[in-house]
């Protein structure tokens, strides 16, 4: 078979859970990126107004299209320097506090929110536990329990753990198609079960991780197909972030609330 | 409400054959857990607690029951519920059901806390470390749904390792399925009391452990987010030795009071009843 067939055939085969692991840990999309070509008129905004503003997590109002939306989008950084200053999109306390703000600040403009999650977890580090990150992931998610605009959430990348979920508390959630969603890595989750970190292959095959194992069990409502083609990706995400969120503003905010409510009522 | 009239216990008929107290002979030589001293089992009295430094020793949900209520009706206690076929699971949650004889590592109820009624959830560490399940998750998730309809405080004794490995992103959607009847809870304008026990960690502390109105802690409970091993791989640094005790939560400003296990039940009691308007 000629090298360029069988390359081809390579490209179109379907990953094993354990090249999507490996694939979704890839900088396949940046955060910037994201924001740059979905968005427009991004206008930044700091801080968590409590003392903190984690650089982890990017923020602030845009337009999708011509609606004014709340942007929020965990960003693992882009040089070395950058990534050991995001802690590899891995938020401290501050960061999800930082999250909370901008989704008041939504609620009380009506504007939807829009999150973008790509974290291999909240971040294990000391003054992070001393600052509560168990109650700054607590409170996202109760919080998000409350707000009444529609909230649609995007795993671009990992989505690990309580520190994922602390920001895809939605009403409907998406991944990428070489996304992972689950309650801790591979390599944690073989070390705790099987006492031996090497088996994560072997772990991620069982651990139905994938947006294809995710969207059978109802955990996602979509899955959005990537491409090379960015500018092609984001339109998508773009069109169908206009249509979604145009038909969940038809509900009422006590509609709004009980479907979200709901949506984990079942699990 | 036909959810829980399934069966109902009041204290005289659980079983106590599964106590710690009745396992472990009077003479037997303990070593606390926090400080290290040294004494005999009958030492740490009812309450099970070192005499040096006030330390609870771990409890199983049903002897905690008979040092707090005076009279306990349990809910949910046949639930069933669909487990995932992971390797090995059915077995140990078998397992776990005999020892502790919980269906689920969270034991909930209605009881008399000194004379106030409360809806009571009490987590049991010894039912695979406390972790969040989804039957775990459900059963809480009743107990403030019928709290709700039934205008009852909820008063939540926490106690887990995280979440349940086995039933993988289930057990994350909990946390979140937890956090929206506690939701609901609070929209009711009704008291959410959460008393924090060793250990508590993972998954409960990133949810309904850290949501409550009020937060009380047992002294020395160990209650955080992240395990110290993984914390002290990744940061390079040994850490110090009241690292994530409720000591250090309460000077930084997570929890509201430290209690002995024996001032407990007064305390809840109190609190409940200042929560209780002149209307009811
Ligand atoms: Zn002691």
């Amino acid at each position: 078979m000629p090298d360029i067939l069988s390359g081809l055939k390579l490209f179109k085969r379907e990953l094993t859970p354990a090249q999507v692991v490996k694939k979704s840990r890839e900088d396949r999309f940046m955060a910037r990126e994201i924001i740059d070509g979905i968005f427009t008129e991004f206008v930044e905004l700091h801080g968590d107004r409590l003392g903190g503003d984690d650089m982890s997590i990017i923020g602030g109002i845009a337009r999708l299209g011509t609606m004014p939306v709340t942007v929020i989008v965990v960003d693992k950084g882009i040089d070395i320097h950058d990534k050991l200053s995001k802690r590899n999109g891995s938020p401290e306390p501050w960061g999800y506090r930082k999250a909370q703000r901008l989704m008041q600040q939504a609620n009380r403009f009506n504007r939807p929110i829009i999150m973008f999650v790509n974290t291999p977890g909240a971040f294990p580090g000391k003054e992070a536990e001393a600052q509560g990150q168990g109650e700054a992931i607590a409170k996202s998610i109760l919080d998000s329990m409350k707000l009444t605009v529609p909230m649609i959430s995007i795993i671009y990348g990992e989505g690990g753990s309580g520190g994922a979920l602390a920001l895809a508390t939605a009403d409907q959630v998406w991944m990428f198609q070489n996304a992972t969603y689950s309650i801790l890595s591979p390599e944690g989750f073989a070390s705790i079960l099987w006492k031996d970190s090497k088996r994560s292959e072997e772990a991620a095959e069982i651990m139905g991780l994938t947006a294809k194992d995710l969207l059978e069990k109802n955990i996602i409502e979509y899955i959005i197909p990537e491409s090379r083609n960015h500018p092609r990706v984001f339109n998508l995400i773009r069109k169908r972030l206009t249509d979604e969120i145009s038909s969940l503003n038809q509900l009422t905010p006590d509609e709004l609330i009980v479907k979200r409510r709901n949506r984990f009522r079942a699990f | 409400m036909e959810l829980y009239s399934n069966k109902k216990n009041d204290t005289s008929k659980i079983k106590k054959d599964a106590s710690v107290n009745d396992r472990i002979p009077d003479g037997l030589f303990l070593a606390c857990p926090y400080c290290g001293a040294q004494m005999y089992n009958k030492q740490l009295g009812k309450y099970r607690v070192c005499a040096k430094c006030g330390y609870g020793f771990r409890l199983q949900a049903r002897e905690r029951i008979e040092l707090l209520t005076q009279n306990f009706e349990e809910m949910d206690a046949d639930i069933q519920m669909d487990h995932p076929d992971f390797p090995g699971y059915a077995e140990k949650l078998k397992r776990a059901q005999s020892q502790t004889e919980l269906a689920e590592s969270v034991l909930t109820g209605l009881a008399d806390i000194e004379g106030e009624r409360v809806a009571l959830g009490i987590m049991d560490s010894y039912f695979m470390m406390g972790s969040l399940g989804s039957m775990t998750g459900e059963k809480i998730t009743r107990l403030f749904e019928y709290a709700t309809a039934h205008r009852l405080p909820v008063v939540l004794f926490t106690a887990s390792g995280g979440a349940r490995m086995q039933e993988g992103i289930n057990s994350l959607m909990q946390m979140a399925k937890v956090s929206a009847a506690v939701a609901a809870h609070q929209e009711a304008k009704l008291l959410y009391l959460v008393v924090l026990t060793d250990p508590t960690t993972g998954g409960v502390t990133a949810s309904f452990a850290m949501q409550g109105d009020i937060t009380l802690a047992e002294p020395h409970a160990l209650v955080g987010f992240a395990g110290a091993r993984v914390i002290e791989s990744t940061i390079h640094e040994k850490l110090p030795k009241d690292f994530q005790r409720v000591e250090t939560l309460l000077e930084n400003g997570f929890v509201d009071q430290i209690v002995p296990r024996s001032e407990l039940a007064r305390l809840i009691a109190q609190i409940v009843r200042l929560h209780t308007t002149e209307a009811e």
